[in-house]
């Protein structure tokens, strides 16, 4: 069981308020990610679920039982650090073993577990090694097994993919995923890569400066924004927002389109543009253009485009996927 | 970023820093080199290098006439029990500064480093009266306390520079895996420390092995270590430059010997994480 709930948990560094006050649900076997731009509080929301930081005010209950003031080891966590943090000294097999020593188990009991874990995450030939000599996926397996050998009730990911290359990381993405729908542990993940946010979460949490702007699906948050801050983040390329005449037309101050909702044409639309920079990735294509009157935007063409640098071309926003954004950035109904 | 010395220039350096370490080094070679010398030879003008009457007969009297093994003994205990202590103290007080430090971490090491800087003949009389009447004077137990309340300055800065290359996130996984503090410390912290409490370790007991200034105002003979040991070879008249310095050179070999062939790590300890 880990179910997890947050109630105004505050965190005060000197007279910096990094965390005004949280609250929040975690139920029982979700995927929670924690999004948000650098320094806007998730590690810290994260340590401080893990009792890393100790809270300035509010509770964290996990099934039930008010954790704030407990050591670490009492709650019950496991935790993934961003560099993996490896007991250097010790071969991956004690690595692994540690949390098991440390909670007095016998070594039959430990060897299974071990090589249990070894098994699910592929490092039966690698338990003799150090880490030192492992590659930095075989590194990031030997902290999830870490991790998973303690039953935790919850998982703690902290960045666990930002050390590794473009392909390794699609693929430990992958690796992560599967173990949550194996294992069916609850998982707080914290990244500030919104790819990673909208593929992996059952449920994720945009931050920013320590508030949390929006909880909800990947495809709510998408779909249906609560304010500019959250249109912009997720999504990529990001959101282009209009305002002007364009947005007084639809009766708000700024209005929101995301690139791959405006249709590209080189004869007809609605607002004539310029292309500036052609982005070509084969499955698809990234206009960066100047739409006269509004100045730059991004939009997506599907496939191959035959498009470049002073091209002239329309384009058509698709009126059913328009944003409406007040003058504060709160999102408004559709029209 | 490149070396932009030109051959020229590296040669000119070699050979200026041979000239530093042999002048450096020259004390001590002269050292040796008298205490095979006849006490005639020591004091002769023009003094004579390597073409002189090479004589056993400085070390036969030093060892007839004082119990060196003693005196050895006593620098050993005292310089190995000094830095065993002050481990016991210096490796909480580095970790409580590297990985809890406050707002008056850096004070507090600075404060402590500062009292280095005080000579010790300014508190000479009261903790020699302290000896006195706690019954400490000429005992080995109260020389390591001195030595050691001496040191612990530099153990800690050394200790505290080391410990703060850590990662701290290694010591938090420790914790999340379920490590009380003195587990986190035994199992994980020690072990990565290893090298910088070496060489903690092996500057401590050269500073220890060679201070003279304590162990000679505050031991007369059962806890006398070798600087006392030298020391009684000194006399206001008469010759006796041949048996002091064979008295030296038996006092410092054991520590050169042992400086010698851990020199690498003493590098790494004074000079690790002053750069990066």
């Amino acid at each position: 069981m880990g179910a997890i709930r947050l109630e105004k948990v505050k965190k005060t560094f000197g007279t910096l308020d990094v965390i005004p006050g949280v609250d929040l649900d975690i139920n029982d076997g979700e995927f929670v990610v924690f999004v948000g731009p650098s320094g806007c509080g998730k590690s810290t929301l994260l340590r401080l679920i893990a009792g890393l930081e100790d809270v300035t005010d509010g509770k964290i209950l996990i099934n039930g039982v008010d954790v704030a003031n407990e050591a670490p080891a009492k709650r019950g966590l496991s935790m993934v650090f961003q560099s993996y943090a490896l007991y250097p000294h010790m071969t991956v097999y004690n690595n692994i073993a540690f949390g098991l020593k440390m909670a007095g188990e016998s070594k039959a009991v430990i060897d299974e577990k071990v090589q249990n874990a070894a098994k699910i995450l592929n490092l039966t030939d690698y338990l003799e090694r150090r880490p030192g000599a492992l590659s930095g996926g075989q590194r990031q397996r030997v902290a999830i097994g870490r991790a998973i050998v303690r039953n935790p009730a919850a998982f703690l990911f902290d960045e666990p993919l930002s050390n590794l290359d473009a392909a390794l990381r699609v693929n430990m993405r992958l690796e992560i995923t599967g173990l949550h729908q194996e294992l069916k542990t609850t998982m707080i993940y914290v990244t500030h890569d919104q790819v990673e946010a909208m593929t992996m979460a059952d449920k994720i949490v945009v931050l920013q400066a320590g508030r949390v702007e929006q909880v909800g699906k990947p495809m709510d948050l998408y779909n249906n924004p609560a304010n500019k801050f959250v249109a912009g983040f997720i999504g990529s390329p990001k959101m282009n927002f209009i305002g002007g005449d364009y947005a007084k037309k639809h009766d708000c101050h700024e209005i929101g389109i995301r690139p791959e909702h405006v249709a590209v044409s080189t004869e007809s639309g609605d607002l004539p543009a310029t292309v500036k920079i052609a982005e070509h990735l084969g499955a698809e294509t990234y206009l960066h253009v100047n739409a006269e009157g509004f100045g730059p935007m991004t939009v997506r063409a599907t496939g191959e485009v035959p498009l470049g640098e002073h091209d002239k071309i329309w384009l058509t926003p698709e009126q059913d996927r328009i944003h409406r954004f007040d003058a504060n950035g709160i999102a408004l109904g559709k029209l | 970023m490149e070396n932009k010395q030109t051959p020229l220039g590296h040669i000119g350096f070699s050979i200026f820093a041979w000239i530093v370490g042999l002048l450096i080094f020259f004390p001590i070679f002269w050292m040796v080199l008298t205490s095979f010398k006849t006490e005639l030879e020591a004091v002769s003008i023009p003094p004579s290098f390597i073409s002189f009457d090479w004589t056993l007969e400085n070390y036969a009297e030093v060892q007839a006439r004082s119990d060196y093994f003693r005196f050895a003994m006593n620098s050993v205990i005292l310089s190995v029990g000094s830095t065993l202590v002050g481990l016991l103290f210096a490796v909480p007080c580095a970790w409580a500064m590297a990985f809890n430090p406050t707002k008056r971490t850096k004070d507090a090491l600075l404060w402590m480093l500062s009292t280095k800087m005080m000579p010790p003949v300014g508190v000479l009389v009261p903790i020699y009266l302290v000896f006195r009447d706690w019954g400490l004077l000429d005992t080995r137990f109260g020389l390591i306390m001195v030595l050691f309340l001496m040191n612990l300055p530099i153990m800690v800065w050394m200790l505290y520079t080391y410990f703060k290359e850590i990662p701290s996130d290694i010591l938090e996984a420790a914790r999340m895996d379920g490590a009380t503090l003195p587990k986190e410390i035994i199992f994980v912290l020690l072990p990565m420390a290893v090298p910088g409490i070496a060489s903690t370790m092996l500057l401590n007991i050269i500073l220890a092995w060679n201070e003279a200034f304590w162990t000679l105002n505050l031991t007369t003979a059962d806890a006398a270590p070798l600087t006392a040991f030298i020391a009684s070879y000194s006399s206001p008249e008469g010759l006796f430059w041949s048996k002091l310095s064979a008295a030296s050179t038996l006092a410092v070999a054991p520590i050169l010997i042992i400086g010698w062939f851990s020199q690498k790590q003493l590098v790494r300890g004074l000079t690790f994480g002053a750069v990066k």
